[in-house]
């Protein structure tokens, strides 16, 4: 078996909160293997987006330690963990968190650029295209219904082409169908370029359609089940009426959906 | 490089995000501001050290108060110096033989220069055949029997080449009109017209009697400046009281320091302005860490190091400060050019082109303040958290209060300390704007809390009162800032004008407008008797002897200890002496005892006037002896008065009983009030006693106001920038409540409100954070009007209520559009969107 692209060992997290400590992570361990696909489900307040940010190298934990990729973050400072980051991870949030100055074309030209890529923008134009807002690229955030803005936010998590998709509720903030579609494309995504994919969620149907599911419950991993062993490979466990086959054949797609609010333009 | 470029890119997108536009005009206005006043009065000081050389027509002058010792002149060839005497002196000028009320004035007060063959060592009297032409060097001087008048007096005389003009008891011919000539300090603000005449003709004039004024010059120009530095260290020796050698570096102290002054004054004007602009550019670059958190904690989260992150900001903020600077430089350009065309006419000659050292400090100053108020800021946002994307109820991060403006308070008080040179006057300054900041948003504050008692109607108006006092701090502090502005201008508008009028109407009705000086023991019976038939009353004159104070109670009068520059004035030239048998009208007695009408001589001392008595340090008892054409007069000191100066009345320092001054050579001097309309008795009076000077109140008075007026322009011009300042801060506090503001507009339109009521609130809302700002500084204008009536021209103070109309209309009316401006787009922005945005 090849090297986990990411691990977890005795993962702790202890904030204080007042005079007593509080914590929110504890002995978290588990790996993950390349091109694998991960839920993390749990209740609100059991730990999951504190573990995303730990797995990440976004936080600190209290004790414990996290592989990303064989290297061992605790022994590195921040800058050397941005640097991993740059190199390893895409990130997909719930609040899409696109940078209201810029257009669609320039957030996703952004990772590229800060890689310091000659072709950010030829490159970034093409991700646009394959999330079904080609034509859009000049658009601000805020011209853009919230599927769209995800979708750019899709776009820029893989501009990097990472190694290691982490998402955030990417759903939790759009409708039921936006929120599908969305899903749809992210794992489509996900399996054409052979992305490992880390995904915290507290909706199950989110959460079932990919190949591993770890549970928390306050700060203790209480569950890890396999869907099976090539699920990511799977037609999605809740297939949705609008399939992913109409991602690729409806050329209306992009304008047809729009999200929570008729705010563009 | 690749950062660069990166930075270059990210900075283009804020920038058309319009992110930036405030922090770049508030760093445009310090610049232009601090760079105008550079600029110009770099300039001005540039023109004087370029004429400074030529200003004096030689490498040294040597002036006297009596004619200069052939010893002076002897010596300089001796040494191989080039030399020519110069003598000048004042002198009635008029057309000979003009018929008697002709168009033009007839006899004019002229400064008078007599010149010898080779004048002038250094430079050249440029003639001119009209006002617009370049004008081409003189080659020699007038000869005998001809006169070179400069423009002016040409003008003021109607007269054209040809002319033959009165000077004294001789007719000259006036055979050049001169524009300029060395002897012209560029910025002096000369009052007299100029007539250059050959120093042979002086004595048929017979204009230089005992007791003139007149300035006896030799210039000296050597071919190096060892041998101007022997003769120089000869003359140290050699000079008597009375005569003092002029070389460039002592060159008019007194223009160097009121020039020093009116920078310093100008500089902290616009200083102003910098404080202004830096508490909008504090509150952008506050407003800029808040919008860029985000944008901040993803790039860290892609993967950007934390020294990378602060590179690609502060890289950003400095092509932003050098691009806004420079077009601060421009505007400063711009600025001054218009400054120096406002004061053009008080300019006898150009000014040089301007540098770049004012350029430099200009931007200095804005990059400095860009620097000192961002930079902290700015390495909070280097440090702001990844997880921060993930985790948005993060604590933001906070620039240590106090910390967080440390830099930028230090900047700003090393930019006040470099603007005052000192540090005295600059925490005066700064104290003093802090006060007034402080007074009118106290008064703001009061004003708001005195509103929101009043009966509310209308729902705009609730609602945009309910703004101001919801930010009741930053709205006082805003109005404090625009009154501010808007109180220099009302002052230097209305005020000054109402002051001007008040005092003129306050005038006696029979005030001197007239002054005769120069009158001749012998001329002084026919003169008064003449001018007392021609206007039906006694004319006064009275008796002038010009002596010099050489002992203090005996010893030699040291005119160095003296610190005041005024009481070393006071102590170095020619005391006016006078006598008369009774307390002149007008004089006070504060100390001591007047003599009695029939006291004469000796044993009844002198009199001193209070003031001069204080600033030399002469008391009660003190024995003064002056010395007065060679003689010396001791005299001690029985009396001090007060003198009302305002009255116009002729007055002396200086009074003795009749008797001591007998015997010296004295000339008189009247004071009376002519009809404006008539002119015709001066010019048979000076036909008949040339020497006589003349001195028309009124023109004087017409040309300090001319004066005044300028120089009034020219720095409301620089309080324009300080109303900017205050109208880029209310921008500015906009911008930073933008946010807030969206949100509550959104709320409103949700609950129903049109975008018209939400456009009608927040014109309300500026509408009246302008009209209260109008009316502190009214209030303001209105108090420091009165201030000056009563405490210094002691006039009575009429309010004018066009300063309060203005005030408030004006303010509410600017402030609103400004204001509009900036929140223009918020009643536009769809509810949802606004509060999906920010929820």
């Amino acid at each position: 078996m090849s090297r986990p692209i990411l691990r977890a060992e005795r993962l702790s997290k202890t904030v204080r909160s007042g005079d007593s400590p509080l914590v929110i992570l504890d002995g978290v361990t588990f790996a993950v293997e390349a091109g694998e696909s991960v839920a993390i489900v749990g209740a609100s307040g059991s730990g999951k987006t504190t573990l995303l940010g730990l797995l990440a190298g976004l936080d600190r934990p209290s004790s414990g330690d996290v592989w990303l990729d064989g290297h061992a973050l605790s022994g590195e400072d921040e800058d050397r963990c941005a640097a991993l980051r740059q190199r390893l991870l895409g990130f997909v949030f719930q609040s899409f968190q696109l940078l209201p100055a810029l257009t669609a074309l320039e957030n996703v030209m952004l990772p590229l650029e800060l890689a310091g890529a000659d072709d950010a923008s030829q490159r970034a134009r093409a991700w646009l295209d394959r999330v079904g807002l080609g034509k859009r690229g000049h658009h601000y955030p805020r011209q853009l219904s919230g599927g769209e803005q995800q979708r750019v936010a899709i776009a820029r998590a893989f501009s990097g082409e990472p190694k290691l998709l982490m998402a955030d509720e990417p759903t939790g903030n759009l409708d039921n169908a936006t929120g599908r579609e969305v899903a749809d494309l992210m794992f489509r995504l996900n399996r054409e370029h052979g992305t490992t994919l880390v995904l915290v969620t507290h909706d199950l149907d989110l959460a079932r359609r990919c190949g591993r599911r770890l549970s928390l419950s306050a700060g203790r991993l209480v569950g890890d089940e396999k869907v099976g062993s090539d699920s990511n490979f799977q037609p999605p466990a809740a297939p949705s009426p609008e399939g992913e086959g109409k991602l690729e054949s409806d050329p209306t797609f992009s304008e047809g959906n729009r999200g929570l609010s008729p705010t563009a333009g | 490089m690749k950062t660069f470029a990166l930075a270059l890119r990210m900075l283009r997108r804020d920038w058309r995000a319009g992110e930036l536009r405030v922090l770049v005009a508030a760093l445009v206005l310090a610049v232009a501001s601090v760079g105008t006043v550079g600029f110009f009065t770099d300039r001005v000081k540039g023109a004087l050290a370029r004429q400074a050389n030529l200003l004096l027509g030689g490498d040294l002058m040597i002036t006297g108060d009596r004619p200069l010792p052939p010893a002076f002149a002897e010596r300089a060839r001796e040494l191989g110096l080039a030399t020519t005497p110069v003598i000048r002196f004042n002198s009635m000028v008029q057309v000979a033989n003009a018929p008697a009320g002709g168009g033009a004035a007839s006899a004019i007060l002229t400064d008078v220069k007599a010149v010898g063959a080779g004048y002038p060592l250094r430079g050249s009297v440029v003639l001119a055949d009209g006002p617009q032409s370049d004008g081409r060097a003189a080659q020699g001087t007038p000869a005998r029997g001809e006169a070179w008048a400069d423009f002016r007096l040409a003008q003021r005389l109607g007269i054209a080449k040809g002319a033959k003009l009165d000077v004294g008891e001789a007719t000259l011919t006036m055979s050049e009109i001169f524009k300029s000539e060395p002897e012209v300090a560029g910025v002096v603000f000369s009052l007299g017209p100029k007539l250059l005449v050959n120093i042979d003709d002086v004595p048929a004039t017979n204009l230089l009697q005992p007791g003139n004024r007149a300035s006896y010059r030799l210039l000296a120009a050597a071919p190096a400046e060892a041998t101007l530095e022997s003769y120089r260290q000869w003359l140290g020796g050699e000079l008597k009281a009375g005569q003092r050698m002029e070389n460039v570096r002592d060159l008019r102290p007194e223009v160097r320091q009121t020039l020093e002054r009116a920078e310093k004054f100008l500089g902290l004007a616009a200083l102003v302005a910098v404080l202004l602009a830096a508490v909008a550019v504090a509150l952008a670059a506050s407003r800029y860490l808040r919008r860029h958190l985000d944008a901040a904690a993803m790039l860290r989260c892609f993967g950007t190091t934390r020294a990378r992150a602060l590179a690609l900001f502060v890289l950003q903020f400095v092509v932003l400060g050098v691009v806004a600077c420079a077009v601060g430089v421009a505007a400063a350009l711009a600025g001054q050019e218009l400054l120096v065309h406002t004061l053009r006419a008080m300019m006898d000659a150009g000014l040089p082109a301007p540098t770049w050292g004012p350029a430099a400090a200009a931007f200095a100053t804005g990059l400095l303040l860009l620097l000192g108020f961002a930079l902290p800021p700015l390495v909070a946002l280097s440090n702001v958290p990844p997880l921060r994307v993930l985790r948005r109820d993060l604590p933001r991060p906070r620039v240590a209060g106090v910390l967080a403006y440390a830099l930028g308070i230090a900047t700003v008080a090393l930019l006040i300390a470099w603007q005052a040179r000192e540090a005295q006057a600059g925490a005066i300054m700064v104290g003093g704007v802090g006060g007034l900041l402080l007074v009118a948003a106290l008064a703001a504050s009061a004003l708001i809390a005195l509103l929101k008692r009043l009966p509310q109607r209308g729902v705009s108006w609730r609602f945009g009162l309910a703004n101001l006092t919801r930010r009741r701090f930053a709205s006082s502090l805003q109005i404090g800032a625009l009154a501010l502005g808007l109180m220099a201008l009302l002052l230097l508008t209305l005020v000054r004008g109402d002051l001007l009028a008040s005092w003129r109407a306050n005038l006696p009705p029979d005030a001197p407008n007239q002054f005769l000086v120069n009158v001749l023991p012998d001329q002084a019976d026919d003169a008064r008797a003449t001018l007392s038939q021609r206007f039906g009353r006694e004319i006064a004159f009275s008796p002038m002897v010009r002596g010099r104070l050489v002992e203090l109670n005996g010893a030699p009068l040291d005119t160095t200890k003296y610190k005041d520059a005024r009481a070393r004035r006071l102590a170095e030239r020619e005391f006016n002496l006078s006598w008369a048998s009774a307390l002149p009208a007008g004089n006070r007695v504060v100390a001591g005892r007047f003599w009695g009408a029939d006291d004469r001589g000796d044993a009844h001392g002198m009199s001193l006037e209070d003031g001069i008595a204080e600033s030399l340090g002469v008391k009660l008892g003190d024995a003064l002896t002056f010395d007065v054409a060679g003689s010396r007069t001791t005299a001690k000191v029985t009396s001090l008065r007060k003198v009302d100066w305002d009255s116009f009345r002729v007055n002396f320092f200086a009074l003795f009983p009749p008797g001591p001054l007998d015997d010296k050579p004295a000339s008189y001097i009247a004071a009376f009030r002519a009809p404006e309309a008539d002119q015709g008795w001066l010019a048979p009076l000076v036909r008949k006693h040339p020497n006589i000077l003349a001195i028309d109140v009124g023109e004087v008075m017409r040309q300090v106001q001319g004066i005044v007026e300028r120089v009034s322009r020219a720095i409301e011009f620089v309080f324009l920038f300080t109303l900017a300042g205050g109208l880029l801060v209310l921008q500015a506090a906009v911008a930073a409540t933008q946010d807030e503001r969206r949100f509550d507009a959104a709320v409103l339109r949700t609950l129903g409100a049109s975008a018209r009521q939400l456009k009608s609130a927040q014109i309300a809302e500026f509408l009246l954070l302008g009209a209260l700002a109008g009316l502190v500084a009214a209030a303001g204008a209105t108090a420091i009007g009165w201030a000056l009536a009563d405490r210094v021209f002691r006039i009575p103070f009429e309010a004018n209520p066009l300063v309060w109309v203005y005030g408030v209309v004006g303010g509410a009316v600017a402030v609103a559009i400004a204001g509009w401006l900036g929140t223009r787009s918020i009643a536009r922005q769809p509810p949802l969107a606004a509060i999906r945005q920010l929820g």
